[in-house]
């Protein structure tokens, strides 16, 4: 029997394959342009041109840009359990956290959610982690401002001035942070956590800023999660998310996450 | 008539025991808490589905009842009933006493107490949590001036405005306690603006409880009579009052939600699945919280005497840690929507009623809470001339 999700994987298949023609061939254009551009000043500016599309190094005396709105776009059609749980060892790696066997209190920056639709029978996986929402409740409710958005949209906490209230973990939509509740060793030096103090995904804010992408695209099967800058009209995710049907986790709360989906 | 004032002397030497038990379990409270800094939350039955715990439930329960503790002392400057007047000073020295009790549980709480001076430093205007912080420490000081103008006679003609000023600002800070709880968009169980209506009405009845409580306590430590049968008769109507209100806003909380079609998995889950805060509402807010109490006050005689006030006080007391364990536990034990229509599970518990057993040190760090209030309560009444003169009625 063929399930809805099933009819609805082939037809979201062809407007995506002609959605992904669309965008390959913008961004070889762009690319084309970019580079032309760059022959013009200088060999090593082709490379910014044509990164800004979808993720570049920003120098580091430079502050994060409004102008810039990093997302992702998550194809849960183009995963299966292996695949999510990839991601998150990927996560786990990269930033340091790991399963110390306590799921209620072992902090999860990223996690596998199964899904069961009761009507249809059908049963599928997706990554869930921090949404970086537009309108981030985290951040209006933390006492201190620790909770905070940077201007290119990365939703962070400011462990420094982190008083561990919890609030925000109350205010959260997507269960995404969790609370370090026993002592930590081993730490990366590049993401920084701390025992008391709230933490979640950092879209790889590390990795973003050195111009890279992050740890779970990089895990994630091609095209299952494609990164980028959605302010950006000639990225792959911005066309993506004109293009095809993409979804926001409660969008009826009008957060505006800048992790969307798709085949959900 | 002036009513004159004392500082609590010749006095029973069990009340000198009750206030060193005081400072042991302050003691206890405080070692509770420096294991729960030392190891983490970990030894702790908090985990990342249920973040605020016991601890959080001492903490507003006593905040809650630090602005209704005003109550005698608002009746008086505020309301002219001046048959209230002389208990005003307890009141209002009873109210800073509670909510420095309550701020203290909920600052040991925090995962980083040590960094007190970033709470106090560092403001997001955004958060109401923010505002609560500085609701409290502005009703520390207001509440403080006005006990000033009631104490000291050079003063006495700002009573009436430091008496309003602080009766207004109790208001905000409850509106603002209950709030908290009244816009998290992402729990069904905290996004109803009721919260600060209903916060304000259990405020009545904890804070009248908590009077009751030391009043009699101090009869029982003097071996004096400090309410005549008239006030005595007065307190058993107004508490009556009181939970009326609480209650009529229970209802109205629970049948609002009862009435949205997305809350009633909520209301079924508290209402009636069984689990231990199906038991906790019906059982500890409603029967032993409101309903027995108001059984014993509605017998003029038996609701009168010293009996049927502390019998009751207790219920209501009982009744303020049940209720706030409904709301804040309980609204944090119902899953969070994610994809409604789906089942959902996860190794993060996502899809699942979520399961807390407070631990011991939580226990005691929330008793401790009640003590600190008890403690500095009576300490002040041996400094300084709170408590009235005894009653000549026989």
């Amino acid at each position: 029997m063929i399930s809805l999700k099933n009819l609805m994987n082939e037809i979201h298949q062809k407007a995506e394959k002609e959605a992904e023609n669309n965008a390959e061939e913008t961004s070889r254009r762009a690319f084309v342009k970019g580079s032309a551009a760059a022959v013009a000043l200088a060999p090593g500016m082709m490379l910014f041109a044509y990164g800004s599309k979808e993720a570049a190094a920003r120098p580091l005396a430079e502050a994060a840009s409004d102008k810039t709105r990093w997302g992702l776009l998550i194809d849960a059609a183009k995963f299966n359990d292996e695949d999510v749980d990839r991601c998150v060892r990927a996560c786990q790696k990269e930033n340091g956290w790991q399963d110390n066997g306590r799921p209620k209190t072992d902090a999860q920056w990223i996690r596998r959610v199964n899904l069961h639709n009761k009507k249809t029978k059908e049963s599928f996986s997706l990554p869930m982690m921090c949404q970086h929402c537009d309108e981030p409740p985290c951040v209006d409710v933390c006492p201190t401002g620790a909770s905070m958005k940077r201007k290119d949209g990365i939703v962070l906490v400011d462990k420094h001035i982190c008083i561990g209230c919890r609030y925000c973990m109350m205010a959260c939509p997507y269960k995404a942070r969790s609370f370090v509740h026993e002592h930590l060793e081993d730490q990366k030096d590049y993401a920084p956590r701390g025992i008391g103090t709230v933490e979640s995904c950092t879209m790889c804010v590390h990795r973003v800023d050195d111009g890279r992408q992050p740890a779970c695209v990089e895990a994630a099967p091609p095209g299952a999660m494609v990164f980028g800058d959605l302010n950006e009209p000639t990225s792959k995710l911005a066309q993506l998310v004109r293009t095809v049907a993409t979804q926001q986790v409660r969008a009826d709360l009008n957060l505006d996450p800048g992790v969307r989906y798709r085949n959900i | 008539m002036a009513e004159t004032f004392r500082q609590l002397r010749n006095y029973d030497n069990k009340f000198n025991i009750l206030l060193l038990l005081h400072v042991a379990m302050i003691a206890i409270g405080l070692g509770a808490a420096c294991y729960m800094e030392h190891n983490g939350h970990i030894v702790t039955g908090m985990n990342n589905q249920v973040v605020w715990g016991l601890p959080h439930v001492f903490a507003v329960f006593l905040i809650v009842s630090a602005s209704g503790a005003l109550n005698l002392a608002s009746a008086s400057s505020v309301f002219s009933k001046l048959d209230y007047k002389r208990f005003a000073r307890l009141s209002a020295i009873l109210a800073i006493a509670l909510l420095v009790g309550g701020l203290a549980v909920l600052l040991l709480d925090l995962g980083r107490p040590d960094r007190l001076i970033v709470a106090m430093t560092y403001y997001n205007f955004q958060s109401i949590f923010a505002w609560n912080i500085i609701l409290y420490t502005g009703f520390i000081t207001i509440v403080g001036v006005y006990l000033w103008t009631m104490m000291d006679k050079t003063v006495t003609k700002y009573n009436k405005y430091a008496g309003w000023a602080a009766f207004i600002w109790r208001i905000i800070l409850t509106t603002g306690t209950g709030s908290i709880f009244g816009f998290l968009v992402a729990r069904e169980a905290y996004d109803a603006a009721i919260m600060a209506p209903l916060f304000i009405s259990s405020s009545f009845v904890y804070g009248m409880a908590f009077t009751i409580w030391v009043i009699i306590t101090m009869c029982q430590a003097t071996g004096q009579r400090l309410l005549t049968s008239a006030i005595s008769e007065k307190l058993r109507v107004l508490m009556i009052i009181f939970l009326a209100a609480m209650l009529y806003f229970t209802a109205v909380h629970h049948l609002t939600n009862l009435y949205a079609a997305e809350h009633i998995g909520l209301e079924r889950f508290i209402l009636c699945s069984g689990s231990e805060f199906t038991w906790l509402f019906w059982g500890g807010h409603v029967l032993i919280g409101a309903v027995l109490p108001m059984l014993i006050l509605s017998n003029a005689e038996r609701g009168s005497s010293h009996f049927g006030l502390i019998s009751s006080s207790v219920m209501m007391i009982i009744g303020g840690i049940s209720h706030m364990y409904v709301i804040i536990v309980g609204g944090q034990s119902y899953p969070l929507s994610l994809f409604p229509g789906y089942e959902v599970s996860s190794s993060f518990q996502d899809g699942q009623f979520a399961h807390y057993m407070p631990s011991m040190p939580e226990l005691l760090l929330g008793l401790a809470g009640i003590s600190i209030a008890m403690f500095m309560t009576g300490f002040a009444m041996k400094l300084l001339p709170f408590l009235p003169t005894p009653v000549k009625e026989q």
